[in-house]
């Protein structure tokens, strides 16, 4: 159980693959529009359910409850080994280093 | 779940109810500017609804916004010599506009919008954006006390991010605003609608006068600096393209402060083939600006932005249109890092990348500027962006960059001597725009001579262009 007052995330449909707009291309006509944000929830929920919270401008959104204490984990991904070769090429034509 | 039982809210009748949001939301009544069958009186809506640009630098100045530094890229400019004719490779340089407040030239625009919204007494600013524009206006509402959401279009139907917008959103919520994200899909403008309707914000869209002079500034510094720094007005200015604001402020900016011609060219990542409203096609794109998918529509169609009239005209001031590659994009971002110590975000090097090349067939003595760069971190960084692009599946490897695949490869140059921005035909995307100004009217003579305006061309080519395509003219 998520308590009233924790800040989560929600998911809703906004639009079904059958109300979207007409000139959608194929692929995204065959699947809804989603909507997520943020908020304080309301009453006490759990995941998945279909609760109320109160955004970070005072609006009531109503969706399923999809996370709570939402974070970014968004990084710096794998190294790209690429990038260490243009670093070598380039210093070596402009600086004329060779300590690759 | 979804709000279609809800009466008097679907798609259809949201949008027909547009206008009137329109007017209430930008506080600007744009039937006033128009005359003739498709004519708008553009330079008089930018005066009447703008600020002057004295007015706009005290502004910024106030808001922590612009009077960003001019750099010299000594490094970069020895390294494109190599590949110049002796006597040739004009000097490059690059306005630092990562320094404003929250990260980059967006910050001018969002600096007008909210200080009009915040006069106008408006509680709060809505923006629909997926790019810095977002992190801008936060940033500068949360200065005023503004209210504010952003509305991003941000995940595929699978429910995975683009890292860089992610990364905006993040932004966006450090500053205090709301963020709602989205799947793919043009239906982010009904969302956007019924939310202006239900808070009655201010729309602080890029497009109004207020977005597009506050990058007249830009323009106008870039103009100083450069007097001050080498004692002459740059020969080129190269412009990140995408819904054409930022050239368009540029190239104002410009005109307001010298007589001088400068030559302005716009530039964007070439994304030929990837479809913008597809869900699939989504993830598979590097950038999610300053690419061709906004470039092309918005030059030949201007008015397919969030407002009636867009104050962004780009083909009223460009001279140049060229694309660059993605893999030529992420090696010139390792190579401003490693050679000159300067690491910033991708999306804001795509003109970096033109100016490389340009700067070739320049004499030595010339300059040319690269009029942005934008904060980086992340998401938002080349290294994010590369192996983002290998998890999706594109083959990420060095060879020639002209033989890359938007959405199948990503095409690292073997040697920075393949760098080599395409031009586009202008003369071509110049009659599209004609076309789509004006379909289904009949043109009368100041149709005509706002035409000629609009794509910087004599009327005679206006009507060569409207004979070719059928377009009925008055006698």
């Amino acid at each position: 159980m998520i308590s009233k007052g924790t800040w989560v995330q929600i998911r809703k449909i906004v639009l079904e693959p059958n109300e979207r707009a007409s000139n959608v291309p194929e692929d995204t006509a065959k699947v809804p529009l989603l909507m997520w944000v943020k908020g304080r929830l309301l009453e006490d929920g759990e995941l998945n359910a279909i609760v109320s919270v109160k955004t970070m401008t005072g609006r009531i959104e109503e969706g399923f409850l999809v996370d709570s204490s939402p974070s970014f984990r968004h990084d710096y991904g794998d190294l790209v080994p690429e990038n260490l070769e243009i670093a070598f090429m380039v210093k070596r034509l402009v600086f004329g280093e060779r300590n690759e | 779940m979804n709000e279609m039982n809800n009466a008097h809210n679907t798609v259809r009748e949201v949008l027909l109810r547009k206008n009137d949001i329109m007017k209430t939301s930008v506080g600007i009544d744009y039937q006033k500017y128009e005359y003739g069958a498709i004519a708008f009186d553009y330079e008089r809506l930018m005066a009447e609804a703008g600020y002057s640009l004295e007015e706009i630098k005290a502004i910024q100045k106030d808001h922590g916004v612009g009077n960003t530094p001019l750099k010299e890229l000594r490094n970069v400019t020895k390294l494109a010599r190599k590949y110049s004719k002796p006597g040739y490779g004009a000097r490059i340089f690059i306005k630092d506009e990562a320094l404003n407040d929250s990260g980059s030239f967006k910050a001018r625009r969002a600096s007008v919008a909210c200080y009009h919204a915040k006069k106008l007494g408006f509680k709060g600013v809505i923006a629909a954006t997926s790019g810095n524009y977002g992190a801008a206006v936060a940033s500068q509402a949360a200065k005023h006390g503004l209210k504010c959401i952003i509305v991003q279009e941000c995940y595929d139907s699978k429910g995975i991010g683009q890292p860089e917008i992610i990364e905006k959103a993040r932004a966006c919520e450090a500053y205090g605003a709301e963020v709602i994200q989205l799947t793919v899909g043009p239906e982010l403008f009904y969302v956007f609608l019924k939310l202006l309707e239900e808070t009655r914000y201010f729309n602080a869209s890029l497009y109004t006068p207020f977005g597009i002079s506050g990058v007249e500034t830009l323009g106008s510094e870039l103009i100083e600096n450069s007097i001050s720094l080498i004692g002459k007005e740059p020969d080129c200015v190269v412009v990140t393209n995408a819904g054409g604001g930022n050239l368009t402020g540029t190239a104002r900016g410009i005109k307001k402060t010298t007589d001088q011609k400068v030559e302005i060219v716009g530039a964007s990542v070439n994304l030929k083939g990837l479809h913008m409203a597809s869900d699939t096609d989504f993830n598979r794109k590097s950038f999610t600006t300053g690419h061709t998918g906004f470039g092309i529509p918005f030059m030949t169609n201007p008015d397919r932005s969030d407002v009636p009239r867009s104050a962004a005209r780009p083909l009223r001031y460009i001279d140049k249109y060229v694309t660059v590659n993605q893999g030529e994009v992420f090696f010139m971002t390792e190579a401003l890092v490693v050679l000159e110590g300067i690491e910033r975000g991708p999306a804001g090097n795509v003109s970096l990348v033109a100016a490389f090349h340009l700067a070739q067939s320049m004499k030595e003595d010339q300059t040319i500027i690269v009029q942005e760069t934008e904060y980086t971190g992340a998401g938002k960084h080349h290294q994010a962006q590369l192996s983002f692009a290998r998890q999706n599946g594109i083959h990420v490897f060095f060879g020639d960059p002209k033989t890359e695949i938007p959405g199948k490869t990503i095409v690292l140059p073997n040697h920075p001597g393949l760098i080599e921005c395409e031009t586009l035909d202008l003369k071509k995307i110049k009659g599209s725009c004609i076309r789509n100004l004006a379909k289904d009217a009949i043109l009368k003579a100041e149709d005509l001579s706002f035409l000629a305006e609009e794509v910087s061309e004599t009327v005679a080519f206006v009507k060569e262009i409207c004979e070719q395509c059928h377009i009925s003219m008055e006698e």
